[in-house]
């Protein structure tokens, strides 16, 4: 059997995929004729190549596995023309292939409405790797970006202009709100808030009436005669399916274009199915990969002399923007009289929450989510599989209260049939046996089952899933570091500390197996080090350190380094600024103020790192740790030195604490800060730990975070003295050091810590533990232990000597590196692609 | 390794012993090429590849961590943490990407020498 299929698309790989694996070896000829350059790729993933992915990270598989498979696969090359007479399809390039049936899986292109000006230049669609390629190369001439459609895809592409450095974009809405298909009035207001906040000036009921310019866009015209200035455009006004080849061969084709398809996925010629984006079923474009994907199931099937029919499927999405959660499923627009809704509202802390449950209060119908969206998948099953609902139907929304768990609340409760991959329609009993199997973490149940592998957001209830199941057999589940350790961090801190190891080799010796790796080596030196705060670089231990760690500087682009030179608190007197001034063009090096209130020099050459901190030393600077999971800045606000608000002095205070902690190593990074009053310009709710001066002492705030997932800090003690405040900080910090997870800030260490803040502020202050003495002396050996570690290395010829390019030719730098000029400073060359 | 038995190698001086970190690596220069070399001293064995790390063309492997992967020696790129094979040089952490070149290291009297096979240019090594 013969099977020609039109589109190398998301669609027609996976269909190829099932074909494989369906049919008997032999019996099935494949031909693929791919529109694009590339094969198929990850485009739901399509925005990840902005932030450094390349086309073939994205790859769904590489050409290889075609060639493997023995599909023929003719890329860049289009089929112009169907014979259905004849069974044949003919190519661009020249080719004719016969076929037994023939898919088409052509998928849509971006709709670009009939307004004047639309081919101007820095005029963009959002839909190919070809058309970021063009975005990127016109960014950087761009200031003001504009998005036509303010939808799921629309707002995906606006903050990837902001991420293209775009300072100002503008997203431009028909509608009268944003996400019009699938969130309501209150739920858009909120999102609005919430992307101005990150950049973004929202437009609604705007009709763009012309776009404005000679040869390139200058702006846009609106029905209302306002103008807004954009020198680039993205339009992302809806999809329009490829059926333009279906046209031109006859079949049947809705009036608003789609290939008209049955049950069975089938044309109005039953030799020839079409599947994903350019299917019409049921008067209805699904612009999702998830029923793309049901589909070439069903057509794999039935190609094969199987039963399976398509019968239409769920449109939940949810927004794939960091920091803005926004989720819809079911159906959230049940009309008010066919349904109950239970509304939840902060708008203190941005969160609207909707669910329809039916009249009966039995089943949950859909509902909306914004700004916390955890709860998606979770509910999604919920209402899909028809899970009845506990007596309360808000405890879905809200979780539990009064201590007990809800009945039938979360994964546990999901019948054995419930899909929770719905991408790869997989369900609850396949990754349960999986594990039963002995597929026992995240990464053997994906390759097993093929679960959170396409959109990755089922991947929280897969590692629950895991988690039960082996809990279910009994099994105790650890956390242990990696293939070479059987231990846990907090297990393998107290026993290196009770044996007293110091090197990397004996504690492998003692409790490892193998040669360790690129993950448990930094976490045993960085438990070596929190524990006895011995120079980093000694023999043997060097080379366990993080790369950063082991030239005591960050390696960038390009493989050159980066200095840090310590700041305490951010004051810097005159002097010093201009020993980093001549230090910086001595050694040719960019500078720039970091968020942490110092100077950061950037482009220096392995070798002349030494140099270049001989210098800084002997002028009084002391490494800033920059490159370690140490203590970072403790920035300060002016305080009452010179603020007329200021009611201590937060600057000397900050410069005590700094000099304190200088140093000291943690499973992460550690920033801290001190504001002189309430009015807190220095952020220290943003920090690990943070000090606020109030009337009668200090408040002290602990594991807030800014980053990926920004997190305010709590209130651990009020109203302290310096002293008390110091002494919590040390029993707060060891406690940290000694329980944490590798790589887990303080902020997502008390979020799972049992008990929470409560929990963390009886073992501080109240010293519920009875550990608070030894958690004391523990941080003086640290503080009293502390050296510079620049200043040592810059002394010892020995260690001197592991800071040069070639081993063999040590006066020679590296000639590959490269910089370009910027602002009359230099950058880094361009990754290559 | 078979290939390295058959062809001609032209071994060249690298470095003493004593010049690498123990469970660690350095950069050697060789003509205009740059070569990781790594010893693993607690299974008393050395591995050569190209320095330059095939994911971002970073010339970065010499400064990566070194280790294990079920008992196969590798190195981890300090830049994206990818990890390579030191036996073959294929990449561990994704199937995608290509493999290091690798080259045979002996040692006589505490003395390193890397082996280039011969018939293979610099060109195609670089390549
Ligand atoms: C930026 C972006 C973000 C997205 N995010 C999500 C998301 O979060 N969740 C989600 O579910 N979906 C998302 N989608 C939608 C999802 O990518 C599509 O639903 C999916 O790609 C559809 O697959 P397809 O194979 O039908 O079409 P496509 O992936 O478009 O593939 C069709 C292929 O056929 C080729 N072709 C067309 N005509 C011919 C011809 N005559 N001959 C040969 N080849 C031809 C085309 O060039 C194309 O390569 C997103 C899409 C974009 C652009
Ligand atoms: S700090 Fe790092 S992650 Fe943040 S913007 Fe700068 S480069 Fe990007």
């Amino acid at each position: 059997m013969k099977i020609v299929i039109i589109g190398n698309g998301m669609v027609g790989y996976k269909f190829c995929e099932k074909m494989i694996a369906k049919a008997t070896p032999g019996t099935v000829e494949l031909v693929v004729f791919g529109e694009e350059p590339r094969p198929a790729y990850d485009r739901v993933h399509l925005s990840a190549f902005f932030s450094g992915k390349t086309a073939q990270d994205l790859e769904m598989a590489p050409a290889s596995w075609y060639i493997d498979n023995n599909i023929r696969l003719h890329l860049g090359d289009p089929v112009q023309s169907i014979d259905r007479e004849h069974k044949t399809v003919h190519s661009h390039k020249g080719f004719t292939e016969t076929y037994d049936y023939l898919v088409m899986a052509t998928g849509s292109a971006a709709f670009v409405p009939p307004i004047p000006g639309v081919d101007k230049k820095g005029v963009f669609i959002y839909r190919t790797i070809e058309d970021l390629e063009l975005m990127l190369d016109y960014a950087p001439k761009a200031t003001t970006g504009a998005v036509i459609g303010g939808g799921l895809l629309g707002l995906e592409a606006a903050k990837a202009l902001l991420d293209l450095g775009l300072q100002k974009t503008h997203v431009i809405e028909f509608a009268p709100r944003l996400m019009p298909r699938q969130i309501d009035d209150n739920g858009s207001r909120l999102l609005q808030g919430k992307l101005e906040t990150l950049g973004l000036q929202v437009h609604t009921s705007k009709q763009t009436t012309a776009i404005v310019g000679d040869d390139v866009i200058t702006g846009l015209q609106f029905a209302d005669d306002s103008i807004l200035e954009a020198d680039m455009l993205v339009i992302s006004a809806g999809i329009q399916p490829r059926d333009e080849l279906a046209r031109l061969c006859g079949l049947e084709i809705g009036h608003r274009g789609g290939i008209v398809v049955n049950d069975q996925l089938q044309t109005t010629d039953p030799f020839i199915y079409a599947i994903g984006e350019c299917a019409l079923y049921n008067g209805m474009i699904y612009g999702l990969v998830a029923p793309g994907y049901e589909m070439a199931e069903v057509v794999a099937t039935h190609i094969l002399g199987d039963h399976k029919a398509f019968t239409g499927f769920d449109m939940s999405t949810k927004l794939k923007l960091i920091g803005v959660d926004v989720a819809s499923f079911g159906n959230p627009f049940t009309p008010a009289d066919q349904c109950r809704s239970i509304v939840f509202e902060d708008t203190m802390k941005g969160i609207y929450k909707r669910i329809n449950i039916t009249p009966d209060g039995q089943h949950l119908l859909g509902g909306i989510l914004i700004g916390d969206a955890d709860a998606y998948n979770m509910l999604l099953q919920t209402a899909k599989n028809k899970v009845i609902l506990p007596p309360n139907p808000e405890d879905v929304l809200l979780g539990a209260r009064g201590g007990q768990e809800a009945a039938g609340a979360g994964v546990l409760g999901l019948p054995d049939d419930a899909t929770i991959c719905s991408c790869e329609n997989v369900s609850k009993a396949a990754i349960c046996n999986a594990v039963i199997d002995g597929h026992e973490t995240l990464d053997a149940v994906k390759k097993c089952t093929k679960a959170a592998t396409c959109c990755g957001g089922c991947a929280p209830m897969v590692k629950d899933l895991i988690t039960s199941t082996m809990k279910s057999q009994g099994k105790y589940i650890r956390n242990v570091i990696c293939e070479h350790f059987d231990y846990s961090r907090q297990e393998l801190f107290d026993l290196v500390k009770i044996k007293e190891l110091r090197s990397f080799d004996t504690v492998l010796d003692h409790y490892g197996h193998g040669e360790g790796c690129e993950i448990c080596k930094p976490t045993v030196a960085s438990i070596l080090a929190s524990l006895w705060n011995e120079m980093i670089l000694a023999k043997g231990n060097d080379t366990a350190q993080d790369s950063n760690d082991r030239y005591l500087a960050n390696i960038q682009k390009g493989g050159t380094y980066s200095v840090v030179p310590r700041v305490p608190g951010g004051e810097i007197t005159p002097r010093q600024l201009m020993v980093i001034a001549q230090v910086a063009e001595k050694y040719n090096l960019y500078t720039k103020i970091t968020g942490g209130q110092r100077i950061d020099m950037f482009g220096a050459h392995v070798s002349d790192l030494p140099l270049i901190w001989e210098e800084l030393v002997a002028a009084g600077f002391e490494s800033g740790h920059a490159y370690g999971k140490a203590l970072r800045t403790v920035k300060s606000c002016v305080g009452s030195t010179w603020c007329r608000f200021g009611l201590h002095d937060s600057v000397s205070f900050a410069i005590q604490i700094e000099q304190r902690y200088r140093g000291l190593r943690a499973p992460h990074k550690l920033k801290s800060a001190v504001s002189g009053c309430i009015r807190e310009c220095a952020e220290a709710q943003s920090k690990d730990f943070g000090i606020i001066a109030t009337e009668k002492g200090w408040n002290l705030y602990v594991c807030g975070n800014g980053g990926s997932k920004p997190q305010h800090a709590l209130l651990l003690a009020g109203d302290v003295d310096s002293a008390t405040c110091i002494r919590y900080i040390d029993r707060f910090l060891m406690f940290y050091i000694k329980t944490a997870d590798p790589l887990t800030r303080t902020a997502t260490w008390l979020n799972k810590l049992d008990g929470g803040i409560e929990y963390l502020r009886n073992v501080v202050v109240n010293d519920s533990l009875g550990i608070a003495a030894q958690l004391e002396s523990e941080m003086q050996v640290l503080v009293d232990n502390y050296k510079c570690e620049w200043k040592e290395v810059v002394d010892s010829p020995e260690l001197r000597k592991r800071f040069s390019h070639f081993v063999n030719a040590p006066e020679e730098k590296d000639p590959t590196v490269q910089f370009e000029n910027l602002r009359e400073q230099k950058k880094a060359a361009n990754w290559a692609k | 390794m078979s290939l390295h038995n058959t062809a001609t190698i032209n071994w060249f001086f690298a470095c003493k012993v004593e010049d690498v970190p123990a469970n660690g690596g350095v950069c050697v220069k060789y003509l205009d090429e740059q070569i990781a070399l790594f010893h693993f001293p607690r299974r008393n064995e050395w591995y050569a590849t190209q320095n330059l790390c095939p994911h971002r063309q970073q010339m970065a492997l010499s400064r990566g961590m070194t280790g294990t992967q079920g008992g196969e020696p590798k190195v981890a790129c300090p830049f994206h943490k990818k990890s390579f094979s030191l036996v073959d040089g294929r990449c561990l952490s994704d199937d995608t990407e290509c493999a290091l070149n690798t080259y045979p290291v002996k040692i006589e009297d505490d003395r390193v020498y890397i082996g280039i096979v011969n018939g293979r240019d610099t060109e195609t090594v670089m390549a």
